[in-house]
């Protein structure tokens, strides 16, 4: 590991909370040439020490979206969002009856196709929050990602991954050789462009929040801290769903496992010591 | 084991389709036309047919309507596999009884999803 990747790696941790492994150089060099190159940067050591220093806003944008990880699909797992369906929602219909009001958080929702995923599962299901004011809101740290998902356009491959036809039909149109979410359906969600090593308290509340495989990039210290403001920014009975091979045991006594392999439940009991970041 | 009856009139679409189900642990034969496919149904009905649209002899829709009104004909989920991929098109097969939709070009992981929707995979 060079001196200069050695710098580039710390200096995104602490940015971004990506822990990159010290054999990862490789990746890291791969993904940024074309980085370097826009920025007329000629070499790795003086890009690191640009990053590190944060030369331009627009060079560390640039490195922070080649560096975070797009992967994502409609409905992906599928049972999340069947949990989410049968059981969390109903559950919270019942505890929010007098408010009638929802909130949901994709946190690191990449280009979008989660909190689309989540804004169709409640629209087709719609008649139980019929007058609720259901809030989603997708966030995510690359700018690149959110203005995608706030377009709502997706390639051919992209609607077939994990999306029904019955949905296609229903909440996309043609777009130029594309498919677009319809305008009914954009409107139910807001994305916003979020660092998660950010302050969440402007955020608000919210009564469920999807961080699925996004602690599984960061070191242990950096994932229990995040569980904690995550924590924080829940309603006490609220529902937090992480990738399935992700755990929130090591926030108890915050969390405790829901029903299902990812999901877990606030502990009304507990509120978060929150660590310093 | 279940069976998907591959049905299109290209010969590499087939291969590549029943390498993929094989895969998916599937057992699979096929058929180059909707007329050869109805002889295949009408000897041993399969649990699912993988249908493209445009074929010589009968196309995929037409074989799609003959299907649904044959004995047990309503029993094999029909996923079409085609290059129409247009809303008219789409809307006309699934509401001809066609149960998901796949838009050419695919790969393995569109062709398992499309089979875990209708609880295939």
């Amino acid at each position: 590991m060079t001196a200069a990747f050695s710098r580039f790696r710390r200096a995104l941790a602490s940015l971004t909370g990506i822990a990159l492994s010290a054999d990862k150089q490789y990746l890291a060099e791969s993904r940024l040439g074309p980085v370097m190159r826009a920025h007329g940067v000629e070499d790795f050591a003086q890009f690191a020490r640009m990053f590190e220093n944060r030369d331009t806003d627009a060079l560390v944008r640039d490195a922070m979206d080649a560096m975070t990880t797009n992967e994502t699909f409609f409905f992906r797992d599928r049972a999340p969002f069947d949990e989410f369906r049968e059981r969390v929602v109903p559950a919270l219909v019942g505890a929010r009856a007098r408010e009638k009001r929802l909130r949901i958080w994709c946190a690191a929702c990449s280009t979008g196709q989660e909190a689309y995923s989540l804004a169709m599962t409640l629209d087709s299901d719609s008649r139980a929050l019929r007058g609720w004011s259901v809030e989603i809101l997708g966030t995510d740290l690359s700018r690149a990602a959110i203005e995608t998902a706030r377009r709502g356009v997706f390639s051919q491959f992209e609607v077939q991954r994990g999306l029904p036809t019955s949905y296609l039909l229903r909440y996309f149109h043609r777009h130029d050789g594309d498919w677009r979410v319809n305008e009914h359906l954009r409107a139910r969600v807001a994305f916003r462009e979020f660092n998660l090593m950010s302050d969440f308290r402007d955020l608000g509340r919210f009564d469920v929040v999807f961080c699925r495989n996004v602690l599984l990039y960061f070191e242990p210290e950096t994932q229990r801290n995040m569980l904690a403001r995550l924590a924080e920014a829940m309603q006490d009975d609220g529902y937090l769903f992480l990738g399935a091979s992700e755990t929130a045991a090591d926030a108890s006594p915050c969390f405790t496992p829901g029903t299902s392999d990812g999901l877990w439940r606030r502990s009304a009991a507990a509120r978060p010591r929150l660590l310093t970041a | 084991m279940k069976q998907v009856l591959v049905v299109d009139d290209s010969a590499v679409i087939r291969k590549v389709a029943r390498r993929i189900l094989e895969g998916m642990h599937f057992r699979t034969s096929e058929a180059a036309d909707g007329k050869t496919a109805l002889v295949e149904c009408q000897k041993a009905m399969p649990d699912v047919i993988l249908l493209d649209w445009n074929m010589p002899e009968m196309d995929g829709f037409e074989f799609l309507c003959t299907l649904r009104k044959m004995p047990n004909g309503a029993e094999p989920k029909v996923v079409f596999c085609t290059t129409e991929n247009e809303v008219g098109h789409i809307a006309k097969a699934m509401h001809a009884g066609a149960d998901e939709y796949i838009m050419k070009p695919f790969d393995q992981h569109i062709l398992r999803s499309k089979f875990e929707e209708i609880g295939l995979a």
